[in-house]
């Protein structure tokens, strides 16, 4: 198994009791909550922590890309992953992912993820993911078109990383006399391409298919939806005549481990409730804006909205499987246990959530690295 | 005055039909919340009119066409409709994004069109004016903001809501977004063309709009010069259902001098 260190960078700092007087702290909670001197030590003290997984022996790094929102402070992942390809030496870096239908033009993406790739020696791997709902109402993207957009951005960045240039690309949403990406990636025939998702059919459907064989992650879940999307996965890649390897099945998850379980609960709550109560919160209409799912999913979401939507404890949290915590011992065996259930070949952790600080995340990302990591390491086939 | 209900087929898109009265032809376009049922103001008008209330391809009862992708393909289905069923002198009637649907009819050809009544019509942009966020609101939230006199958005939030009425609700948003997300329920082109419209024009706004605030019925006034403007006090973005027996009257009024 493949163990990736997984950040988001959120604003630490947020006044929460301002924050939580607002609907959400995606789209309209007023800027002037950040403040950039603290903003400053922020960014700083998070890409350490992301260049101190090197050192702990993480096999990869990630960063992903979110706007206008206290969540995530990474409007621009090019900016933070090109920071750690110069400072890392031998981790992989994970872009998860860039939101391909709210840039303007498919081939800058094309082109930053070459640059990386090519400034790493071939150490990316790209994610591409639509945005959330939240970014359709930031950017006025039109979100009934997002798919479309993200199909057919895909279609063009893949070409422009594998086909000799210059050619002409005529699409319904981007159209190209010259088709010429300098640089070309390091990687041939290109970057590992992996699917963030929060679960959907029509994504599995696309990323499974025999063509293309992406890696499959499913972020923020409860263990058991976890599971259901990684056997559709499966079941899907099976149903295409093939058998899908452990590294195309990926799980994303908050963790914390501190010496006791006890400790851990006690260390990770308020933290781990921000998170989950504060950070990602916000209202059905602005999560899912029409034709970002289909309306099938959306009546599904609608249906379990008290659970989706209503706060939680981190009693709740761990009993979902939406966040692991404990002893080494007990986060070891959970682990354990879950992989032997889903044999997903890549597990992204989240070391750093919420407003946790970070002597808590250092000693979180040590314990996990040495006392956890290395028997999840061992499982299944080698990545 | 009875309406009859039917499907008709114009442009590969089966779209549901309502008609009903005798008269001259009455198009009735509907805004952003389609029209489910027969409401009061259009019995009133089909006592003196040919009342035809059709579902917008995507809305309703209506198909979704793989060709609809902007306001435009909306306005060259309309015209084809006028033409299909050879409606002649037509008064065309647009509320809120129906509104805007007639002018850009109308600046492409108004050839069967008489006069236009636009009700809080959308279409353009005004500065220092935004449209509200309706894509941001919860359904409550949304009834509570179409209607000033908050006792008709106490009895709509009281009426069940089936199944099926979930479905259209969703597919009507859906479409509305396709049409109207961005630019935001304008067309950033149109008001260029405006001077195209010579048919005889009625703005009627209700001052109390909290969709389009009634500032944009001083925007449209100065790119429609020859149009009248009405605006109709203690009312919100849908006067023919806030006050339907003021909104018809001052649609027989226009259509009597017209």
């Amino acid at each position: 198994m493949q163990v990736i260190l997984f950040h988001l960078m959120p604003y630490a700092d947020l006044d929460l009791e301002s924050a939580r007087r607002h609907p959400s702290v995606w789209v309209r909670l007023p800027n002037t909550h950040f403040d950039p001197v603290k903003g400053h030590k922020l960014y700083n003290r998070y890409l350490d922590e992301l260049e101190y997984a090197e050192e702990l022996g993480f096999d990869v790094i990630s960063v992903n890309e979110h706007h206008q929102t206290a969540y995530g402070l990474m409007p621009s992942p090019i900016v933070t992953a090109s920071a750690l390809a110069r400072r890392t030496k031998r981790i992989k870096i994970a872009i998860l992912g860039s939101a391909l239908p709210l840039r303007e033009h498919p081939l800058m993406v094309a082109e930053e993820h070459a640059m990386i790739d090519v400034i790493s020696g071939g150490r990316l791997i790209s994610g591409f993911v639509r945005g959330i709902g939240a970014e359709y109402h930031t950017f006025g993207v039109n979100p009934t078109f997002s798919h479309d957009r993200f199909h057919e951005a895909h279609d063009l960045i893949v070409r422009a990383w594998t086909e000799p240039g210059p050619f002409a690309f005529q699409g319904r949403h981007y159209r190209v006399n010259y088709v010429n990406t300098w640089p070309r990636p390091y990687q041939r025939p290109h970057p590992p391409i992996w699917i963030p998702s929060q679960g959907s059919k029509e994504t599995i459907d696309w990323a499974s298919h025999p063509d293309r064989r992406y890696t499959y992650l499913q972020t923020f879940s409860p263990a058991k939806v976890v599971q259901r999307y990684l056997k559709m996965y499966r079941d899907t890649c099976a149903a295409h005549g093939y058998a899908a390897a452990d590294r195309q099945l990926g799980w994303a998850v908050p963790v914390y481990v501190a010496e006791t379980d006890e400790a851990a609960r006690r260390e990770a709550k308020p933290h781990l409730e921000a998170f989950r109560n504060v950070f990602l919160k916000m209202p059905i209409e602005m999560l899912l804006p029409p034709g970002y799912t289909s309306r099938d999913s959306l009546k599904n979401v609608m249906k379990a909205k008290a659970e989706i939507f209503e706060e939680i404890t981190i009693d709740k949290a761990i009993e979902l499987g939406l966040f692991v915590c404990g002893s080494p011992a007990t986060v070891r065996q959970a682990f354990e246990a879950y992989w032997r259930e889903m044999r997903f070949g890549n597990l992204l952790v989240l070391c750093q959530f919420g407003t946790l600080p970070g002597d808590l995340t250092r000693k979180n990302m040590e314990l996990f690295a040495r006392q956890v990591m290395p028997s999840l390491k061992g499982l299944g086939s080698a990545a | 005055m009875a309406f009859t209900q039917h499907y008709l087929e114009i442009d590969g898109c089966r779209i549901n039909l309502r008609r009903g009265g005798a008269g001259a032809p009455l198009l009735y376009l509907h805004g952003a919340s389609g029209a489910p049922v027969i409401m009061p103001f259009m019995e009133k008008l089909a006592e003196r009119f040919d009342v035809l209330v059709p579902e917008h391809p995507g809305f309703g009862l209506s198909d979704e066409p793989d060709w609809l992708e902007n306001i435009h393909d909306l306005a060259y289905f309309y015209l084809d409709f006028l033409r299909r069923l050879d409606l002649r002198n037509v008064l065309v009637v647009g509320s809120s994004i129906g509104g805007w649907l007639a002018l850009e009819m109308a600046v492409r050809d108004a050839a069967r069109i008489r006069s236009l009544v636009l009700v809080g019509p959308a279409g353009i942009s005004a500065p220092g004016v935004q449209p509200a966020d309706i894509f941001l609101w919860s359904p409550e939230e949304l009834v509570r903001n179409l209607f000033h006199d908050q006792k008709l958005a106490d009895a709509r939030l009281a009426e069940p809501v089936t199944p099926e009425q979930v479905d259209i609700a969703l597919k009507n948003r859906h479409t509305a977004a396709r049409l109207a997300w961005e630019p935001r329920l304008h067309d950033p082109f149109l008001h260029k063309w405006l001077h195209r419209v010579t048919v005889p024009v009625k703005i009627v706004w209700g001052e109390n709009d909290k969709i389009l605030p009634v500032a944009y019925a001083q925007a449209f006034k100065a790119l429609l010069p020859h149009a009248e403007l009405e605006i109709i006090p203690a009312c919100g973005h849908l006067p023919q259902a806030e006050k339907a027996d003021r909104f018809c009257d001052i649609v027989l009024r226009f259509a009597s001098r017209g």
